[in-house]
């Protein structure tokens, strides 16, 4: 049977140098909780930079082509009319009055594709039920989950855990 | 070893008092889980009758037409365009505030950009009510996009300005409200889990998606902040640029002006730190949060006014200048000309010359700048001045059509009059809800500038140096991180003592400390940490010795043996003890 260990802290220097050590001497951290962004913890637990920049330029591109094809096929191919004297027979030439529409659908699609797939990604939608181990995670304390497999000696752990500043140490069963 | 950009004491701190975490938690929960007072029963009730009055002259004015307006031959559009570019140039501050003071990393946004944010949604729907109204049947409103009818099949008109004016707009709206949805989940996840009620749990619960503060979120979440900064910036840009093409595509005297786009977009961000202020001087007021926005926040909003007002009062001259200088006797008629500043329009001229262009010019002194009751009667001013702005615009330059005949002056009806009113108090009945019901300070941000712009760390660093660790207030450094431990074996601890011996310890009673910063190579940080290791004066530096260099390189992360070494600071002690002497 395997075992979980919760480490609370306090404060967001601590938690970050206890993650390095905890990995350094071979303990396997599966999560970290936090009220607030610590920088360098992502790092600090091995994670790889997150790519949701890139599909947000590829949602743009994508948005940019969706709104040439569409003022193409409106204004040029399926019903083109005089507006002012306004060269209707070729989109290229009937470009500048375009531009602002292609710009907003780039950000609209850029925008909202890119946040959707964030949602997703994370797993985070109206209803879905919080997965905070504790209430305190919102507010002052991190909690540091530190997986054990096998016979190991909690003993030991904890007290590597309370050198490292944990304030409370709760050792689960899964 | 602390992860916390070190910022420059002479800064003034951010977030004032001495707060930990939990306190600043304590603080924006306040409002939600509290009741609320009789002075906010009592606005809210103006401004729910004031809304109530609105919707009775929309449903009016729908059922019996737009001839119950006061346009006439002359002047075709006139209060309802001159609202709706207000709004929308109010709407303008949110995004500024959180997404360009974001990729600049001006820390002070994160005191104003929830509230402001907020504010710029409601102006911005207060704003899109004027164009349906407008439309007259507003049951038709979804002609405006782009979807195939029943003639087989006629598409809107992608060349015409108004049409951008839907894109951009419904662009604008869109993505300021994910932006500030994003932003918000991890703090209606914290109300989520303080509240003891299990009806504001649920429904908190509902709101905050689920979040749960994993690493990996966080690190999304930051990144998706990042990119729609990036995103929003030039899109706040484009919104008044495109609301200003409905004016300079056209053929009106005074409308027709290159200089149009950069100018609105100037003045949207004039008239919207304006209302930011006029908001928040308030709502910091009653919410107590004046530790969170403080008069440091309130200066740098009024130096922003000040910026851009001028750049709005430049524009103004150019206008005045090239009107003058064409020549051209219709141009004489314009908004901003000679014959506006004394035609009937007199009292509209100089109300915009006065609350846009003068007022402003106060803040040129600190004092003003930094006085909340002038600031706020400025606001104020410049709030009326840009209304005045867009009604001149519009109403002036059509009521001296190319034809004397023509000529024409405005009167709004009480539809007219009703509406805008309506529109102030939809917009204030929402933003009372949100302050009630929303943590107006984002409270996770807040909490991640915390050490470094906080007054309570700044003055810990003051006295324990930029290096110290300094912690979350009720948190006790662990013994292995305290100066002189940070090694696990201690032997270095060991070493220590062993150098103390041969050197000399220091007792305060009888010693008294040097400045070893006169050494060279010795800056202030190594010298607290020498200090803390109990080493003080010049005759304990001078009998240190190659090896122990190494030793102390080990307990202090700035020092370095070999810069030690190099400088000879043990010879450096020795003379300055000498001549002490």
């Amino acid at each position: 049977m395997s075992k979980v260990i919760h480490a609370f802290y306090t404060d967001d220097d601590l938690v970050l140098e206890a993650v390095k050590e905890a990995r350094s001497a071979n303990y396997k951290v599966r999560e970290v909780f936090c009220p607030f962004p610590v920088h360098g913890l992502d790092k600090a637990m091995g994670l790889k930079p997150t790519r949701l920049a890139i599909t947000s330029f590829l949602y743009g591109l994508a948005g940019l082509a969706f709104a040439i094809w569409m003022t193409n096929y409106m204004m040029i191919v399926d019903w083109p009319q005089n507006i002012g004297g306004k060269p209707s027979f070729s989109w290229w030439q009937n470009m500048p009055s375009f531009v602002v529409v292609m710009f907003e659908l780039t950000v609209f699609f850029a925008g909202h594709f890119m946040v959707i797939t964030f949602y997703l990604r994370s797993r985070i939608w109206p209803f879905k039920k919080a997965e905070n181990p504790d209430p305190r995670t919102t507010d002052d304390h991190f909690l540091m989950e530190v997986e054990l497999e096998g016979d190991h000696d909690t003993e030991e752990i904890t007290k590597f855990l309370s050198s490292t500043g944990a304030v409370e140490i709760n050792i689960l069963n899964e | 070893m602390s992860l916390h950009h070190y910022e420059a004491p002479i800064r003034e701190p951010l977030v004032l008092g001495e707060k930990s975490y939990h306190d600043v938690t304590e603080d924006i929960v306040a409002p939600i889980l509290g009741k609320a007072n009789k002075s906010w029963w009592a606005i809210f009730t103006i401004a729910l009758i004031a809304f109530v009055w609105g919707l009775g002259c929309i449903v009016y004015l729908i059922s019996t037409g737009i001839g119950t307006w006061g346009l006439n031959k002359t002047i075709g559009w006139a209060w309802d365009i001159t609202n709706f570019v207000w709004w929308v140039g109010i709407g303008h501050a949110g995004t500024l505030i959180s997404a360009v003071l974001l990729l600049f990393r001006q820390k002070w946004r994160m005191g104003v950009n929830r509230s402001a944010e907020a504010m710029t949604i409601f102006a911005v729907v207060q704003a899109g009510l004027f164009p349906l109204i407008h439309m007259g049947r507003i049951w038709l409103a979804y002609w405006v996009l782009p979807i195939p009818n029943q003639f087989g099949s006629l598409w809107i008109n992608f060349n015409s300005p108004l049409l951008w004016d839907v894109f951009a707009i419904a662009t604008y709206l869109s993505i300021s409200l994910v932006f500030w949805y994003t932003g918000l989940l991890p703090d209606f996840a914290m109300v989520r889990d303080r509240t003891k009620n299990e009806f504001q749990r649920k429904i908190y619960g509902i709101l905050s998606f689920g979040w749960s503060g994993r690493v990996k979120d966080w690190q999304r979440w930051e990144e998706v902040h990042l990119v729609l900064a990036g995103l929003a910036t030039p899109l706040v840009l484009s919104v008044h640029t495109t609301v200003s093409f409905d004016f300079a595509t056209s053929v009106v005297p005074g409308w027709h002006s290159n200089i149009y786009p950069p100018y609105f977009v100037a003045g949207a961000v004039f008239s919207g730190f304006a209302m930011v202020q006029t908001l928040l001087i308030v709502m910091r007021k009653v919410l107590h949060m004046e530790e969170y926005i403080t008069m440091l926040h309130i200066e740098y909003m009024n130096k922003v006014i000040l910026v851009v007002g001028g750049i709005v009062s430049v524009a103004y001259a150019t206008e005045y200048f090239i009107a003058w200088y064409s020549g051209s006797e219709y141009e004489n008629y314009t908004y901003l000309s000679f014959g506006a500043a004394t035609g009937p329009y007199w009292w509209a001229f100089w109300s915009l010359i006065i609350c846009n262009s003068i007022a402003p010019l106060f803040f040129f002194i600190k004092k003003v700048r930094r006085n909340i009751f002038i600031t706020y009667i400025i606001a104020l001013l410049i709030n009326i001045g840009m209304w005045f702005e867009r009604f001149n615009i519009i109403v002036v330059n059509l009521s001296h059509d190319r034809l004397p005949s023509g000529w024409a002056m405005f009167s709004p009806t009480f539809v007219d009059i009703g509406v805008f009113i309506g529109t102030i108090g939809f917009f204030s009945v929402l933003f009372l809800l949100y302050a009630r019901t929303f943590p107006v300070i984002p409270q996770a941000e807040i909490k991640s500038i915390l050490k470094s712009s906080g007054e309570y760390y700044k003055a810990r660093r003051a006295v324990e140096g930029d290096g110290a660790m300094v912690l979350n207030p009720g948190t006790e450094l662990p013994e292995k991180y305290k100066v002189g431990q940070n090694v696990s074996d201690k032997t270095e601890v060991k070493a220590i003592e062993e150098i103390l011996n041969r050197i000399g310890a220091y007792n305060p009673e009888v010693d008294t400390p040097d400045d070893l910063q006169k050494i060279t190579g010795l800056g202030s940080i190594i010298e607290k940490d020498l200090n803390k290791l109990g080493i003080h004066t010049y005759d304990q530096v001078s009998k240190l010795e190659e090896q122990d260099y190494l030793v102390i390189e080990a307990l202090i992360p700035a020092f370095s043996a070999e810069t030690a070494k190099t400088e000879n600071w043990a010879g450096q002690a020795l003379n300055l003890k000498n001549n002490k002497l």
